[in-house]
């Protein structure tokens, strides 16, 4: 093990984590704002809305990220609609295209991740709610979402995380987050072990804070174990 | 509706050697995560910290860095080791090597928490009873145990085969010519990156549905004869 190197490469891996908490922030953002309504339209009663919501979900969970990015960032070049439109700048940056990527991707996750929580509140309360002459809005604001929050926080910190490790596949479209500098300082050195070893205790000390983070607020929201 | 231009082949090799990968990382995966869980149930200290470290280690860190510290990484430990046995010509490490064993400890690290869980659902007292009646431990645990093991880690065993079956895509990074790989190949000749990925994600689609129905029916076989709610 040579610590040189790896004290070295600290700073610009540094330089990577700025990209990557900035692509998942992001994308878990987005990601969050496509989740709730496609959970709200898989539980519609409307069937045209449940199979594209359905579809979305399906594709999006069943095939590799990986694919997805490539998919946006080489594949709609295709396209000379696409080439010709407004939209070009942006879908010709490999910043803008991992993000819708991985908006898209974890959006998808996130709206099963809903799902199940807002099935898990009871259908009387629902039903105790509209006969109280709540709104349906007002209903799902006072009644289902508290609830569901709080049931998916587990499975969405889980989420978080893995979205984290997600962002990686970035670097495979050229950008420079804490994997792309790794992958470039690996090449440059030649000394693999020391920099992916740096970069894999980064990575670690970010996904270990934020499952702590997501600890905290699991036991702050926990009402059962408030009252206790 | 596609027109492949004649490298269907192309990406059926390509598919062939993505189920290979995943298959071979199943068979291996399933053997850490076995091992993981024995010690992490295990009376020594020292072997639940040890578990316990892999486990952490596999969750925090991108499946992508662990393909590249394996491959680019593996290989200068290897030569190390090798050296240090006195064995002094280079060894290279393959593609699907790396990849086997980057998707393996991943699958493993999963299924070590799986197994747990579904080890510690198994009530004590059937165990109990079984000793009670003259069983040996082995008996016990082929009779009592495996059967019930099977059952109740069955569901997280399929979700994390499909996680692994998506992540064989990484491992076109170190260049193993896998679906992904050999899509990006097609893409080079025929310069339609649209067509063919999205013809490669339907080949994903496609496997992870026959992977969902496979685990079904795994799964109403396991659970023939219990009454009442599948436990998951």
């Amino acid at each position: 093990m040579n610590f040189d190197v790896m004290i070295e490469a600290l700073p610009d891996l540094i330089d990577g984590l700025w990209l990557t908490l900035g692509l998942v922030a992001l994308a878990l953002l987005v990601g969050f704002v496509i989740a709730l309504p496609t959970a709200l339209a898989r539980l519609s009663p409307l069937v045209p809305l449940r199979v594209v919501a359905g579809a979305y979900v399906f594709f999006f969970r069943g095939t590799p990220l990986l694919v997805q990015i490539f998919l946006i960032y080489y594949g709609l070049s295709q396209f000379e609609g696409v080439r010709d439109s407004i939209l070009w700048p942006v879908l010709r940056e490999p910043f803008w295209c991992t993000l819708i990527a991985l908006a898209l991707n974890t959006g998808a996750y996130t709206a099963e991740v809903f799902r199940g929580g807002i099935l898990s509140v009871p259908h009387n309360q629902i039903e105790a709610a509209r006969a109280v002459g709540m709104s349906a809005v007002t209903a799902f604001r006072r009644i289902i979402w508290p609830q569901t929050i709080r049931q998916a926080l587990p499975a969405y910190g889980n989420e978080m995380i893995l979205m984290v490790k997600a962002s990686s596949l970035a670097s495979t479209v050229t950008l420079m987050d804490i994997t792309g500098v790794a992958r470039t300082l690996a090449s440059e050195t030649y000394m693999p072990i020391e920099i992916y070893t740096m970069a894999a205790m980064i990575y670690l000390a970010l996904t270990f804070s934020m499952s702590q983070v997501i600890h905290l607020l699991e036991c702050k929201m926990d009402v059962t174990r408030a009252r206790a | 509706m596609f027109d492949l231009e004649g490298f269907g082949h192309l990406l059926f090799q390509g598919t062939l050697m993505t189920i290979q990968l995943a298959l071979v990382s199943l068979v291996f995966g399933l053997v850490f995560g076995l091992l993981g869980a024995t010690m992490k149930l295990s009376r020594f200290r020292l072997l639940r910290v040890l578990a316990g470290i892999y486990t952490a280690l596999i969750r925090g860190i991108p499946e992508l860095m662990v393909i590249l510290f394996i491959y680019y990484g593996g290989v200068i430990l290897l030569n190390q080791f090798a050296g240090w046995l006195g064995y002094d010509s280079y060894i290279d490490i393959s593609a699907f090597a790396a990849g086997v064993v980057a998707l393996s400890l991943t699958f493993g690290a999963y299924a070590t928490e799986i197994f747990r869980a579904a080890i510690r659902a198994v009530p004590n007292n059937q165990l109990e009873a079984a000793r009670a009646i003259g069983m040996s431990p082995a008996t016990t645990f082929r009779r009592i145990l495996l059967p019930q093991i099977w059952r109740f880690a069955l569901p997280g065993l399929g979700n994390t085969f499909l996680i692994i079956l998506k992540e064989t895509a990484l491992v076109s990074v170190i260049g193993l010519e896998e679906l992904m790989r050999k899509t990006d190949m097609a893409v080079g000749y025929t310069k339609e990156p649209f067509t063919f990925f999205l013809f490669a994600a339907l080949i994903y689609l496609a496997m992870t549905a026959v992977v969902m129905l496979v685990q079904q029916g795994l799964e109403k076989r396991a659970n023939r004869g219990v009454a009442g709610r599948v436990v998951s």
